[in-house]
């Protein structure tokens, strides 16, 4: 029997040597070559083509490359003549043709890139900040953060925008990074075609945690979303335990509402992400850990020993305080 | 296998018909010597000891300087490599925190483009450029010392910055607003904007003294037509060093002037722009690749050459490549912006560019290719190293144009693909070519052979390990791995291709180890190199193994471009050992010769040796570093005295006499 480990090592190396795809072996793979939406579809469609003409000329060369010293004991004079005919041919003439292909279908994938297929209905505006995403729905309320709801295959568009440095928007299966430039709003759209969840992340460098910058693209059916959206629209619900109550007055009181914002409370802070309804999203931290109620306890207390350098600093609460806290926060679905 | 352990070469008619002088001195540089080198070892003979070491202006000397600082920087900077790859081994590593993994990527790539990579090949034109181009040193000897110092203590200077804990962390293209004072206070990007200004002024004076002593030193005879395609390469180089240097400078000043005195070029908050770095970036930037890679593709057309035994194929072609090569290079720095949101008119523009590019690239590679399959191949260490380059290189190739495609560009920049190309263009397209030339001109820089097996395990273990590195980062980058993350989660899928580069990058951390041996141990036992130990075809080989200081008893007249094949280049020194118009036997004298034709136009008397250069480097550095430390007062007295070095080294020019 082998480990777990080897065993997944072994079926990662033969999905990618038997079906000669490196995608699709684990649905958490971000991977670009098992794309989700029209946008990943069509870059997944050039890399095939572009991947086969590359390897065809890698091919070449090196057995032009490699043959003469397989037969340099053959030869026992050189050949004369300067050879402009041959370096004409195979080096401008032909790789010439070559180019001028790859420059068709660049122009034809940066024209059919430049506008969904269908006008979209809806706008997000995403904000980068170091280092999490904050997520606004225009014509809602709803303000989320690092976890984008979209309705499945609907365009969206998008608005990119930064609060403080560059960052980049990727989510590989779905769609090409597109910048989040200081003091301009990048527009661009993104549709997702199958339900289901996709993993992001920061591709700009942004700074010591650029590595801790990741986030969700959550598609669903129409009908979810609308469901969705409704709630996340609302104030956050009222505490239904003693526990939850006490939670929600350390909150108010404590240095948390300096910071952060939880609708229908007094919490209005604007530094760090809004937690209205937190208590339903998937991960915290920009991705880095798992929402549940001990990460989540570990987070607040020291959030520096998780990703260090983030600007929330240790808070100093009692146990006791911790654990109400933490219950209210996770009761914000 | 180099030919002297195959004393049994058959001796058919080849383009190397030498074989019977390869184990010796050539009987025309013996002859010429016999008649004037005593005269000429007492005129070139520089101080020995300690005051000859720091006074030298020998191009020889400063070119070999040249090569163990920059390779001194490559360990430095390689080491960094491992300890990243090291951290990257494994998901959720904690070998080195956030802070640090930053500093070192950061410090990796401007260490190995600034301070190893162009160094370099400065180092090999130094060496090398003089002795194919048949004088006696740099057109301006002194300025390439002052050159060397200043690259030597720039290097230093940025590399101080880690053990401060203070190295750069803003990446190696740095980009504003993240590396302004607001996100980024502390030395560490003033280390950055000040090293990088530090060690222009060494690489815009070396370019200078490059292309003077190319356009005006050539040997009688050599029209430009004639030239070594490894000088045309350099040249070219030079003058794309020239061109390119003044944007990263003017973005260097004025991020240290945002970051010390308030003014903001670069914050957008105050109306600044952002984008504006990124283009004056990679206005230097993308030139910049091809800075690095074009002197390298020079050895690999100085390397194939030798080993087939036949002039390389269309020589006119691959000169007209380089060329073109250097001017279109100057316009594809957008393709590195494509995700910025630019306007579709010029992403379509930028792409064509990116496209036109790989053209003269693909010239280059036919007619080595055609040169291979027309001659009789002799399998040296050297000539592995540039097989290596050619497969490497193509794949780097490949995927670059693959980035003309728009949004396939955009899905895999920034994340380990991109990794992956760069590598193997810069890796597979720089290091291996280099590795090629230094096995190539080893016997002649050191007078040593070097052991043929052990270089077919260094070969064998630097381009597998090297294979094994980058290759699986495509792979890991197409599965959405971003660059510059200092750790990932499992489950991702990454972590297997993660494992395999970082086993890669000890392989080949162990081919280098094992190179590095081999060359040791070629200084200390190895065999000695004749002039001439491969049956070359350029008028390097026409000197002793080392050369002596003044490289040549006799300056020839060049017959062709393949001057040692030709039969009249090398009997043209025995014609003149006793015309004192070409063995200048009176004073410290070379050569001035016309730009197209190369005829003779006077005799210059060349500078003895000076510690003026050091003394000016010096204070340069401490200029640096007391604006580093704000002592702004200071600096401008500092820049006082260097005035008056500098005024004071100007005072004494050699003379000129019409010749």
């Amino acid at each position: 029997m082998l480990a777990p480990k080897q065993r997944r090592l072994l079926m990662a190396l033969g999905c990618v040597l038997t079906s000669g795809v490196v995608a699709g072996c684990d649905r958490s793979t971000p991977s670009a070559l098992d794309p989700s939406g029209p946008k990943s579809d069509l870059v997944a469609t050039s890399w095939w083509i572009l991947f086969s003409v590359a390897a065809a000329v890698c091919i070449l060369v090196t057995v032009l490359a490699v043959v003469p010293m397989l037969l340099r004991r053959r030869r026992r004079q050189v050949k004369g003549g300067d050879g402009k005919r041959f370096v004409m041919i195979c080096g401008i003439i032909l790789p010439g043709l070559v180019l001028m292909a790859t420059f068709a279908l660049s122009v034809t994938d940066i024209a059919t890139d430049a506008s969904p297929p269908r006008p979209s209905r809806m706008t997000i505006d995403v904000i980068g900040h170091r280092w999490w995403w904050e997520v606004r729905y225009q014509g809602s309320t709803a303000v989320t953060a690092n976890e984008i709801h979209v309705p499945v295959g609907t365009p969206v568009q998008l608005r990119l925008q930064t609060a403080d440095v560059i960052h980049s928007f990727w989510v590989p299966e779905v769609m090409p990074k597109m910048d989040l430039l200081p003091k301009r709003v990048n527009e661009t759209w993104l549709s997702v075609s199958r339900p289901g969840t996709y993993r992001g992340q920061c591709a700009e460098y942004c700074g010591l945690q650029h590595a801790h910058m990741a986030f969700l693209v959550v598609a669903q059916p129409r009908a979810d979303f609308d469901t969705w959206l409704g709630r996340q629209a609302q104030d956050a619900p009222q505490p239904t335990t003693a526990e939850a109550q006490r939670g929600l007055s350390v909150l108010t009181q404590s240095s948390c509402a300096t910071c952060h914002t939880v609708r229908g409370t007094s919490a209005n802070g604007d530094v760090g992400p809004d937690l209205t309804h937190v208590g339903g999203r998937q991960r915290l931290a920009a991705g880095a850990i798992p929402n549940d109620f001990g990460h989540m306890s570990g987070w607040v207390a020291n959030s520096q020993t998780v990703k260090p350098g983030n600007i929330m600093p240790p808070q100093h609460l009692s146990p006791e305080d911790l654990r109400a806290v933490v219950t209210y926060l996770q009761g914000l679905e | 296998m180099p030919p002297t352990t195959q004393p049994t070469q058959p001796t058919t008619p080849d383009a190397r018909p030498r074989t019977s002088s390869l184990r010796g001195v050539l009987a025309e540089r013996a002859s010429a010597e016999a008649a004037v080198g005593e005269k000429l070892d007492e005129l070139w003979e520089e101080e020995p000891g300690l005051i000859g070491f720091i006074t030298t202006v020998n191009h020889k000397r400063i070119g070999r300087r040249y090569l163990v600082t920059a390779s001194f920087f490559f360990v430095l900077a390689g080491v960094n490599a491992l300890i990243m790859r090291t951290q990257l081994g494994s998901p959720d590593n904690k070998l080195v925190d956030p802070e640090l993994y930053n500093q070192l990527f950061s410090l990796h790539g401007t260490a190995m483009i600034f301070f190893f990579a162009t160094p370099m090949n400065s180092g090999f034109g130094n060496f090398v450029v003089p002795l194919m181009i048949g004088t006696r040193d740099m057109a301006f000897p002194r300025l390439n010392a002052l050159s060397y110092w200043i690259f030597l203590f720039s290097g230093l200077f940025m590399f101080s910055s880690l053990p401060l804990g203070l190295a750069p962390d803003g990446g190696w293209f740095a980009y504003v607003p993240l590396t302004g004072d607001k996100y980024l206070p502390g030395l560490n990007l003033d280390f950055y904007t000040l090293g990088l200004l530090f060690l222009a002024v060494s690489s815009t004076v070396g370019a200078i003294n490059l292309i003077v002593t190319i356009i005006k030193m050539r040997a009688p005879g050599m029209s430009l037509n004639r030239v070594p395609l490894f000088v045309w390469a350099i040249l070219v180089q030079s003058f794309m060093l020239v061109f390119a240097l003044p944007p990263l400078d003017t973005a260097n000043a004025m991020l240290f002037m945002d970051r010390r005195f308030g003014t903001r070029f670069f914050v957008p908050s105050d109306g600044g722009d952002a984008i504006l770095w990124q283009h004056l970036f990679w206005l230097f930037g993308h030139p910049d690749v091809y800075i690095i890679v074009l002197p390298a593709m020079g050895m690999i057309s100085s390397v194939i050459p030798t080993f087939s035994g036949r002039p390389i194929l269309a020589y006119p072609f691959v000169v007209l490549a380089t060329i073109a090569t250097g001017i279109i290079s100057f316009g594809v720095w957008v393709h590195h912006m494509f995700a910025v949101g630019l306007s579709d008119v010029s992403l379509s523009f930028f792409a064509a560019a990116t496209l036109t590019i790989s053209l003269p690239a693909g010239i280059q590679m036919f007619a080595w290719l055609g040169t291979l399959w027309r001659g009789r191949i002799v399998l040296s260490t050297a000539m592995l190293y540039a097989v290596g380059f050619l497969v490497a290189f193509t794949l780097g190739g490949v995927t670059g144009v693959m980035f003309a495609v728009v949004p396939f560009d955009q899905q895999v920049t920034d994340s380990y693909f991109v990794v992956a190309h760069f590598h193997y263009v810069l890796f597979g397209g720089a290091v291996l070519p280099i590795l090629a030339g230094l096995f190539y001109w080893w016997p002649k820089i050191t007078g040593r052979m070097t052991n043929a097996r052990a270089g077919l395990w260094s070969f064998g273990l630097v381009f597998g390990g090297f294979n094994l590195t980058f290759f699986p980062m495509h792979i890991a980058g197409l599965l959405g791995m971003p660059r510059r993350i200092y750790t990932y989660q499992p489950g991702l899928g990454w972590t297997v291709w993660n494992v395999l580069s970082t086993v890669g990058a000890f392989v080949l951390a162990a081919g280098l180890l094992l190179t590095l041996g081999l060359f040791v141990h070629s200084l200390v036992r190895g065999e000695r190199a004749p002039d001439d130990p491969w049956g070359a075809n350029t008028l390097e080989w026409a000197t002793g193994s080392p050369p002596k200081d003044y490289n040549f008893p006799v300056i020839p007249t060049v017959h062709s471009g393949n001057p040692l094949w030709d039969g009249r280049t090398l009997p043209s020194m025995v014609e003149h050992r006793h015309d004192p118009g070409r063995t200048l036997t009176e004073e410290h004298k070379t050569l001035r010769t016309s730009e197209l034709d190369s005829r003779v136009e006077a005799v210059m008397t060349m500078p003895e040796e000076t510690a003026l250069p050091l003394l000016v480097a010096v204070l340069l550095t401490s200029m640096f570093v007391a604006l580093l430390v704000s002592a702004y007062v200071a600096a401008g007295i500092i820049a006082g005295f260097m005035a008056v070095a500098v005024t004071w080294w100007l005072w004494h020019r050699p003379e000129v006499e019409p010749g």
